[in-house]
């Protein structure tokens, strides 16, 4: 298997990271706790997202450990704080894993912190579980991706807008955070709007900062260019909090997810509990899970989150549910290699399936991403989503995406 | 076998053939039958015309419409085909999408043009409009001839100009293109359009039709940058006021001010829980006003009297502990409220648009944050104009040595200044918590903006402040369509730094001895 984003050099350090750790683990092994790094933010911006992925990832601990742990060792979990702040990301990465020595990391949301921390797990031959939906066109041999690539969540979404139940849209507004997951992703569905006969004037494509909070004009330019007799949809990969001011002005202006429809990417049932959702009705979003998913093991992870939590008014969402997966599925791979070693466990993974409260049983691929069904959903009044279209059976990952000219050639 | 495929051909033939003559009792319990067939279901009710689909299929749009295991729908404990009583025990809720909701809208519109309700009847003839079809003709003329109020004929001669827009006649199509010409709305532009499309003989009549309407569009599209510069204006303005004060008139470089303006945020979140039970759920936005004014000027005389007087004089000194303090605000409601994001609900007449005469639109949260911005504008200078404190304070910033030898207090003075302009921080967070998030970091988007006004404005210059504050705010909103946001943005500093240059004393300078 050759993985074409590994350097020589990264590739020799993981060679060397390899040789020198089943030292470090013999050394360390016989009933001594396994180690879980836990990388996110629990301070700054990103706060807002990551810090329920923080205590997922304590609650599968808590729930390992009552079950016995992993080969009779008990798992201790090591906590940091990146502090939304993407350098620092690296160096509580290099922290973790060259310190704390863990065996495994939990962690990110943003692209760019992701990225940011990838050279450090190359360099020291970690393995980090990523939980979140992302633009793809990466591939690492360190990295487990969770979340959906754009062929699991922005191209079914907007070909559902395309379609009878979604509106028929002929023209596509792409409103974005100015980042790399949302121009990534923008970039990608341009590729693919235009292979479906969508030419460049019937899309308008927009971006804003990070926290923007006055949408009047966009949403004013986004009606006049609804206004040009063909059917019109949003697909929003706004990204944070910017959201809730986006909808708001939305409903103020009197867009109706009846006139304009729009789908949102990073959108889920967190983000929806600090708004009022009345106006948002109709309005959908797609994910590969969501909370209202009717599933035996949806309901356990619901019932085990409010358990944990101690407030049954909590919500579950994609990114949580992700992250769920990537432990369960990491857990069974190091019982079935008998090792925690990075590499042992690196191998043991492909193949892993994992009954997932989606409702599917999904399977870890040889690229290091998930097989996942795609569900688009609209939003309810009381911040939940009706699932109005799912596949039926889960959507192998395609982490280069064939729209993007330069990296189609990498898809195997 | 065979007689299931005769029933999908027998189906199938009657949808084609004459959706009419599916009975009523057919045609309700297949509205509990999938997004699809209810699509189809509600259509042929809208089409047949029976009042007694009304309430049915207005219940389907308010999800209040049932469906039990045996495939009956049912509508308050009754069976909504046959009316007969039945058990809503097991029964689910029937679920919407927006094919389904579009239809549904067509459908409720139809039914209620006839209804005896004004207000029902406007909506049915808006509805109608959106969801056009040639064989709502007949139907919209017959409402015409009955209907008496001036506005909602309005509303009906639009929906049929855009109905007879649909029908094979180029002489109704005709009619239907001066009506809608004569609207001036978008949405009539874009029917024009689609009609364009379908009929290249009527290109002529539609292109004056719409150069028309694009006329009338310009005017309403200046109209609009203007509203909301002159409301990012007074978001500026009110961001920006309670620093006019305790930078601009005192001199203290406060970092923390943003925070100043997180939690009068918060308290407006806090009065909203406090009531959200009792009898004055209503009031909990005006009352946030006192509330928010108060609490931000109490963490004001804190931070005044404990910190900050301390290193009076020392600019690098004080920028360094008001950002840390800063910091440790913000932590501090993240620990009490977490990081999630806290709800403040927008009271019934801050929502929506409100149409002015000539098809203005203006959103109504922005309309109101502009005025309480005056207001409080308004409220700051006569304070300091007509006041005994706003008296002692322009004598503490005039000349302190003199005005303390002439009695006033100028340690009590500086501390109620200070709890002044993070009051009036407070006052900027409940205008906020209607337009942006209420969560920890509310501040931190504010406060370049806030010393960008000021310093462009003019430092210790209300005026300049208001000036600065509608300038920044209009100058963004024109570079918007056409730099996008991020750039906007950009192009506005840039300005200002070159402004700067120019003016280091901003647009207004203070003169004379004063300034020294």
């Amino acid at each position: 298997m050759t993985l074409p984003t590994i350097t020589r050099r990264a590739a020799l350090a993981g060679m060397a990271g390899s040789m020198a750790l089943p030292a470090i683990h013999s050394a360390s092994a016989q009933g001594a706790p396994i180690k879980v790094g836990v990388l996110h933010s629990l301070t700054g911006t990103m706060a807002i997202s990551e810090t329920a992925l923080r205590d997922t990832v304590l609650m599968m601990v808590e729930k390992q450990n009552a079950a016995g742990g992993i080969m009779g060792r008990r798992l201790e979990a090591v906590v940091v704080d990146p502090a939304s702040n993407w350098p620092l990301f690296a160096e509580k990465a290099r922290e973790l894993l060259a310190v704390h020595k863990v065996d495994v990391t939990f962690g990110c949301w943003t692209s760019v912190s992701r990225k940011s921390v990838l050279p450090v797990f190359e360099e020291l031959n970690g393995l980090l579980f990523y939980p979140v939906q992302y633009e793809g066109e990466e591939e690492s041999r360190n990295i487990f991706y969770t979340g959906a690539a754009p062929n699991q969540q922005a191209i079914p979404a907007v070909e559902y807008l395309m379609g009878a139940d979604g509106g028929e849209a002929k023209r596509i507004v792409l409103l974005g955070t100015d980042y790399v997951y949302p121009r990534t992703t923008n970039r990608i569905l341009r590729g693919f709007l235009n292979s479906k006969g969508i030419t460049d004037a019937d899309i308008m494509e927009e971006y804003t900062p990070f926290g923007h909070s006055d949408w009047q004009g966009i949403v004013t330019r986004v009606k006049a260019f609804a206004a040009q007799g063909k059917k019109t949809a949003i697909v929003s990969t706004i990204n944070g909090d910017a959201n809730v001011p986006f909808y708001r002005e939305l409903g103020n202006q009197g867009i109706k997810a009846e006139d304009i429809p729009c789908v949102a990417f990073s959108v889920g049932e967190e983000e929806l509990a600090g708004i009022d959702t009345k106006p948002l009705v109709g309005h959908l979003a797609a994910w590969n899970y969501f909370m209202s998913v009717d599933a035996p093991a949806n309901r356990e992870f619901i019932s085990d989150w409010h358990t944990f939590i101690r407030n049954p008014r909590r919500v579950t969402n994609d990114p949580m549910e992700a992250t769920l997966v990537g432990f369960k599925m990491w857990a069974q791979a190091v019982a079935q290699a008998r090792s925690t070693g990075v590499d042992a466990v690196r191998t043991a993974m492909i193949g892993q399936k994992v009954a997932a409260p989606c409702g599917f049983t999904l399977e870890m691929l040889p690229n290091h991403h998930l097989t996942k069904p795609v569900m688009i959903g609209e939003i309810q009044e009381n911040g939940q989503f009706n699932i109005v279209w799912r596949t039926p059976a889960p959507v192998p990952a395609e982490n280069w995406s064939r729209y993007i000219p330069e990296n189609a050639n990498r898809r195997r | 076998m065979i007689a299931r495929l005769l029933a999908v051909l027998l189906f199938c033939a009657l949808a084609a053939s004459a959706r009419a003559q599916t009975s009523f009792e057919e045609l309700v319990p297949r509205l509990g039958g999938g997004f699809g067939p209810a699509a189809e279901a509600a259509q042929a009710l809208g089409t047949q015309g029976d009042p007694r689909a009304l309430p049915i299929l207005r219940a389907l749009s308010e999800g209040r419409l049932l469906r039990n295991a045996e495939g009956r729908v049912i509508l308050d404990g009754r069976d909504a085909a046959t009316g007969e009583a039945i058990a809503a025990e097991g029964a689910t809720r029937i679920n919407l999408n927006n094919r389904l909701r579009v239809v549904l809208r067509g459908a409720i519109g139809r039914l209620a043009l006839s209804s005896p309700n004004a207000a029902e009847r406007r909506a049915a003839a808006d509805a109608v409009f959106r969801t056009r079809s040639a064989e709502n003709v007949p139907l919209l003329e017959d409402a015409l001839s009955r209907e008496a109020i001036p506005e909602i004929r309005a509303l009906m001669e639009l929906a049929l100009g855009a109905s007879r827009l649909l029908v094979d006649d180029v002489t109704v199509q005709r009619a239907g293109i001066i009506v809608l010409s004569g609207a001036g709305t978008a949405e009539a532009r874009s029917l024009l359009l689609e009609a364009r499309a379908a009929k290249p003989e009527l290109a002529v009549d539609i292109d004056a039709g719409i150069a028309t309407i694009d006329r009338r569009l310009a005017i309403r599209r200046g109209f609009e940058t203007a509203f909301q510069g002159i409301s990012l204006g007074s978001v500026l303005l009110l961001a920006a006021l309670g620093l006019a004060i305790t930078f601009g008139v005192m001199g203290v470089i406060n970092m923390a001010h943003g925070e100043m303006v997180m939690i009068g945020a918060y308290t407006t979140f806090m009065v909203q829980e406090a009531l959200r039970h009792t009898a004055w759920a209503a009031w909990s936005l005006p009352l946030s006003v006192p509330a928010a004014f108060l609490v931000t000027a109490a963490v004001g005389v804190v931070l005044e009297r404990f910190l900050i007087r301390h290193l009076y004089g020392r600019p690098l000194e004080t920028l360094l502990l008001t950002f840390g303090i800063g910091m440790m605000l913000q932590q501090g409601v993240r620990l009490i409220f977490g990081a999630q994001n806290r709800e403040v609900l927008s009271p019934a007449w801050m929502q929506g648009t409100l149409m002015l005469p000539g098809g203005l639109p203006v959103t109504q949260n922005r309309l109101w944050i502009i005025l309480f911005g005056l207001a409080v504008l308004a409220l700051t200078m006569a304070a300091i104009r007509f006041t005994r404190f706003g008296l002692e304070m322009r004598a503490v910033v005039q000349n302190r040595r003199i005005a303390a030898t002439m009695g006033i207090r100028t340690g009590w003075v500086d501390a109620m200044t200070f709890a002044f302009g993070s009051g009036l921080a407070g006052l900027a967070g409940v205008a906020l918590s209607q337009i942006d998030n209420v969560s920890p970091n509310l501040g931190t988007g504010y406060i370049i903006d806030s010393f960008m006004v000021v310093v462009f404005g003019g430092v210790g210059s209300l005026v300049g402040t208001l000036v600065g504050a509608l300038t920044l705010g209009i100058v963004n909103k024109l570079l918007e369509p056409y730099a996008g946001a991020v750039l906007a943005k950009v192009a506005v500093l840039v300005g200002i730094m070159l402004f700067i240059q120019r003016r280091p004393k901003g647009l207004f300078a203070l003169k004379g001895r004063a300034a020294e």
